[in-house]
């Protein structure tokens, strides 16, 4: 039970770290609704891993790393948590009047060496990686991952407090608030890498219901020079967004590269 | 030319300020739907500026004597009010928030010097009257008009959540 569970964990954390190769599965967690008119209501979110938006056809996300910020920046509790085999699900109560932010993130490095001829693989932070790897081992190959992906839900008025940022890795930071999008229109975002405006991000965007239809009608965009994208939403519907990339600015010096993923879910409601 | 300009102001300034002001009168129907659960739909009904902002807050009809305010709950299925300006309210707001209506023609007049009305400089303006009912469909009608200017007398034909919208301006 316990070797199937930390499988389990590792495939979607490989998932949220790796997501920059093309084969590699979708991470997601998907709000009920994102749109509130009453403090009090309730919300469900799904969390996993698949190939398909937004259904549940490979591994649940493990929820260790949720974090959920409620408006006043508080942390709010997800209640009702289950992990089932192909996802994981909770409920959230919002009380407060504004945005709050739901995300996993996910800091971790990987390395790959050899022992007495065998190859093999470890996972961890970067904190254990001195002990993680056995005296002996030979052709240590290190990266470092840090991946996040978000959604939000706003009770009311849209507020921007969540959208503080750390000034590490890939942050999303709104000039249209992603609780405000409509069919029809056009949104803009801004991406940031370590705080600072990133450019040349190349970023996906992919509706769901994939099941339904024969191709993955995905939208591709580049940020400007001031880390900044615009998408015109089309149809209504919960979409898919991800960017990733990638460079050499390790916490290790024995880490050679750094991957860096965003990955984030939006509703996009009819006019 | 210029002198005969001068001559048309001069009126125009005589007059005091509210002769600017109109009445409105809204008629909004609710069809009789056959559905095996129906609930009353939830209506708002505004007055936009050109840039989609909104002027004045007519009506909102919603579950307003619901224990613990739970009536709001559904006030987001109104999308585009919820959007341009319910979500920035306090509900109930006094002389715009009202209890839903069952089907048929309701009338709602509102004076020239009401709190609706008061605010409005001349120029155009879209009425907007949006309608969601509870495991139903959203129907959203505007209907385009020039305030106070010249008598109006304007409508526009729902297909689903809304019958006929009437409105009249009468400066």
């Amino acid at each position: 039970m316990k070797t199937k569970l930390t499988l389990v964990t590792a495939l979607a954390l490989s998932t949220l770290g790796l997501a920059t190769t093309a084969q590699a599965h979708k991470a997601w967690l998907q709000p009920s609704q994102t749109v509130f008119s009453d403090k009090g209501s309730w919300m469900t979110v799904d969390a996993a891993v698949s190939n398909d938006l937004f259904y549940f056809n490979h591994v649940p996300l493990p929820l260790e790393r949720l974090q959920v910020t409620a408006p006043d920046g508080s942390k709010v509790e997800p209640q009702n948590a289950s992990t089932g085999k192909l996802r994981s699900v909770f409920d959230l109560q919002l009380q407060l009047e504004g945005t709050y932010k739901i995300a996993m993130n996910n800091e971790g490095m990987f390395a790959s060496y050899k022992l007495g001829g065998e190859a093999k693989r470890w996972r961890g932070k970067a904190s254990e990686f001195a002990t993680g790897i056995p005296a002996g081992a030979t052709d240590v190959e290190a990266s470092e991952s840090l991946g996040r992906v978000e959604t939000f839900a706003t009770v009311g008025k849209p507020s921007t407090t969540v959208f503080a940022t750390t000034g590490k890795g890939i942050e999303l930071v709104p000039v249209t608030h992603p609780n405000d999008l409509f069919a029809g229109e056009s949104a803009t975002f801004q991406l940031l890498v370590d705080g600072k405006p990133a450019s040349g991000l190349k970023i996906e965007i992919v509706p769901g219901a994939t099941r339904y239809r024969n191709e993955q009608s995905e939208i591709h965009a580049t940020t400007g020079a001031d880390g900044k994208f615009e998408v015109k939403w089309a149809q209504p519907g919960m979409y898919w967004l991800e960017t990733a990339s990638e460079d050499k600015k390790t916490t290790l010096p024995q880490a050679k590269q750094r991957r860096l993923s965003y990955v984030a879910v939006f509703e996009v409601l009819p006019q | 030319m210029k002198l005969s300009s001068f001559k048309v102001l001069i009126p125009a300034l005589a007059l005091p300020l509210p002769a600017f002001a109109a009445d409105l009168e809204l008629n909004i129907e609710i069809p009789r739907i056959n559905a095996a659960e129906y609930h009353r739909p939830y209506v708002a009904a505004w007055i936009e500026k050109p840039d989609n902002t909104v002027a004045s807050n007519l009506a909102v009809w919603y579950d307003l004597d619901m224990k613990n305010g739970e009536g709001t709950k559904w006030l987001k299925d109104m999308r585009q009010w919820w959007r341009r300006s319910g979500r920035t309210l306090s509900m109930p707001v006094d002389g715009v928030s009202g209890a839903t209506r069952p089907v048929g023609s309701h009338a709602v007049s509102f004076k020239g010097n009401s709190k609706q009305l008061a605010g409005l400089s001349p120029g155009s303006y879209t009425l907007v009257v949006e309608a969601a009912r509870e495991v139903g469909g959203r129907e959203m009608l505007t209907i385009p008009f020039e305030w106070p200017a010249k008598a109006q007398t304007l409508s526009a034909q729902g297909k689903t959540e809304l019958g006929k919208v009437g409105l009249v301006v009468k400066p």
